[in-house]
């Protein structure tokens, strides 16, 4: 269990992270997403005692990090794959880390294993690829047999087949009643993966909500039209008592009822449709609304860049 | 228990990465082949001394001449034991591992500083032991006044510009500034600050030149330091515990 209370970090103006209050279950996947700058690492930093919080605070089963025995064998985490000393061997690697948190040398051999790095295990880092990077980072991770995990954008840069491996093994460690803690920047992902969403945009709390409920409340269902008797159709429907969306073009979006009735109203008028087909506006496009007002850097095809900073693109996120 | 999990940690750490063992090796054989240089060169010329210079002739620091250069080696070792974690971003697994940052530090240099005593010692011995081997009839011998004590002095001086080295590194973190500061500063700028008359009264109190001084038994003609070879190294521990706390400090307070 994480629990997060008020967590703030600014630097100098910049809020990174704003007043962030919430709890990290166990025996679930939560899943936590933000665009790009949103402040998700610079929030998973501060809960592994990296970054000295602003204010507020950060509690991993009740306690403060820096006050846990061994932390490894509390919490393993995945921050960076790239965070190793290329000239050090996989094995050394790990061996390093788990000497440090008393953790026996065979338990080594054993994530070696779990991750399928075994045979690389004599191979200095700096040979890796993306992928074997992320799976030392990972066996890392699970080097203490920790009860909380956390991965930020574990899946970043990987093949399809790393990326189904990664998904399994988060499900694996939810169901073994494990906290299992992933940020992410795509939606697609997250609904793939988590069960709970904590989403974040501009270091605020946007949302946290179970992903059920978020996909409930937040997948809007409607029917798409197209018909040469546009106006017709609009008054027909109008009629009827349904809301309309008049969306580019000849194209109508109707909300709140199926096809069927849609149908059976233009057959009665006598209406030719071009197009009738029941939509569901994917999570993809329910996140990015939901985040809208706060993503940083909006790519604007007319406007101009929001005003930066000096010094704001180097600044971690 | 947990301060014995840190430094059997970091003693994986140092002995697994390739510039350990190439750092200490250069730093011990340009100290050893240079110093032997010297003293084979330095016995050749003692007959064309003059009589005041022969008064100076100092064997056992003509064959600790070498240290000039590996000292250098040893910079280098300090500086990436300590920037490697930083260069990679390795600091970042490193702490999430040992939060405890002063722990975490103490073991590294502990286990660093341990490391370079016992190859700075046993260069120091090499050095003057081929050193005086080279100056034939004007060498010393350690039993002489001063000479165990010289001996023993530059296995510490050689330890402490390592550790001085790792301090700066902690406070600066990036191995590029450290080398770039602390390199032409204990090659050029030091030695010159030492030696120009204007300059020499501060330059004396910097730590190589301070420190140095332990590796004396001849002392020069109008010798008028204001310390003796202990004091001298007492001045350098000073830079180095400063250097050490500043370290200490910015770690503490800094984020990864």
């Amino acid at each position: 269990m994480i629990e997060l209370e008020g967590l703030t970090k600014r630097y100098g103006e910049k809020v990174a992270v704003n007043n962030l209050t919430f709890t990290v279950r166990p025996g679930i996947v939560t899943g936590f997403l933000g665009p790009n700058g949103a402040g998700k690492s610079t929030t998973m930093r501060m809960m592994l005692g990296l970054d000295r919080p602003t204010a507020g605070d950060v509690r991993i089963d009740g306690k403060h990090y820096d006050r846990l025995r061994d932390p490894l064998k509390y919490i393993g985490a995945l921050l960076d794959a790239k965070a190793v000393h290329g000239g050090r061997t996989a094995f050394n690697h790990l061996l390093c880390l788990a000497q440090s948190n008393g953790i026996p040398r065979r338990r080594v051999h054993e994530v070696l294993d779990t991750v399928g790095l075994t045979s690389v295990a004599g191979k200095k880092a700096k040979g890796f690829s993306l992928g074997m990077g992320q799976r030392l980072g990972i066996a890392g991770a699970l080097l203490g047999d920790p009860r909380i995990l956390m991965f930020d954008e574990p899946v970043n840069g990987l093949d399809p087949e790393g990326i189904h491996w990664i998904r399994t093994l988060m499900k694996t460690l939810a169901a073994q009643g494990r906290t299992v803690f992933v940020s992410s920047h795509l939606m697609s992902e997250m609904a793939l993966t988590a069960d709970h969403l904590v989403v974040i945009g501009q270091g605020r709390l946007l949302a946290d909500t179970s992903m059920a409920d978020f996909i409930a409340r937040h997948s809007r269902t409607y029917v798409r039209i197209r018909s040469p008797q546009r106006e017709r159709l609009l008054d027909v429907l109008h009629e009827a008592g349904l809301t309309v969306v008049e969306s580019g073009g000849a194209t109508l979006e109707v909300d709140g009822t199926g096809a069927e009735r849609i149908g059976e109203l233009a057959a009665r008028h006598r209406l030719v449709l071009h197009e009738l087909s029941p939509q569901r506006a994917s999570l993809e496009e329910a996140f990015m609304r939901l985040t809208a007002e706060s993503v940083e850097y909006h790519a604007h095809s007319d406007a101009p860049a929001p005003p930066q900073q000096w010094g704001d693109g180097w600044k971690r996120d | 228990m947990a301060a014995a999990q840190v430094i059997r940690s970091e003693w994986t750490k140092i002995r697994s990465v390739a510039s350990t063992v190439w750092t200490l090796s250069l730093a011990v054989v340009v100290t050893i082949a240079l110093g032997m240089l010297i003293s084979a060169l330095s016995a050749n010329g003692f007959d064309g001394m003059d009589p005041r210079q022969r008064l100076s002739f100092d064997p056992t620091l003509i064959s600790f001449a070498g240290m000039s250069l590996g000292q250098l080696a040893m910079i280098v070792f300090g500086v990436l034991v300590v920037s490697n974690e930083y260069s990679t971003g390795m600091i970042r697994t490193s702490l999430a591992a040992v939060p405890q940052r002063g722990g975490f530090l103490a073991g590294k240099l502990g286990v660093a500083t341990a490391l370079a005593l016992v190859v700075s010692m046993a260069t120091a011995f090499a050095a003057f032991f081929l050193g005086q081997a080279m100056l034939g009839e004007h060498r010393a011998s350690l039993g002489d006044d001063g000479v165990l004590r010289a001996v023993i002095g530059g296995g510490l001086y050689m330890t402490l510009i390592a550790v001085f080295s790792m301090g700066v590194a902690t406070m600066l973190r990036s191995p590029m500034l450290s080398l770039g500061i602390l390199m032409p500063f204990f090659f050029l700028i030091s030695s010159i600050l030492g030696n120009v008359d204007a300059t020499k009264k501060i330059g004396r109190f910097l730590p190589d030149q301070a420190g140095g001084r332990i590796m004396r038994v001849v002392p020069p003609l109008d010798d008028d330091t204001p310390y003796g070879p202990w004091g001298g190294l007492g001045i350098m521990v000073l830079w180095v515990v400063a250097a050490l706390a500043g370290g200490y400090l910015l770690l503490k307070k800094r984020d990864a």
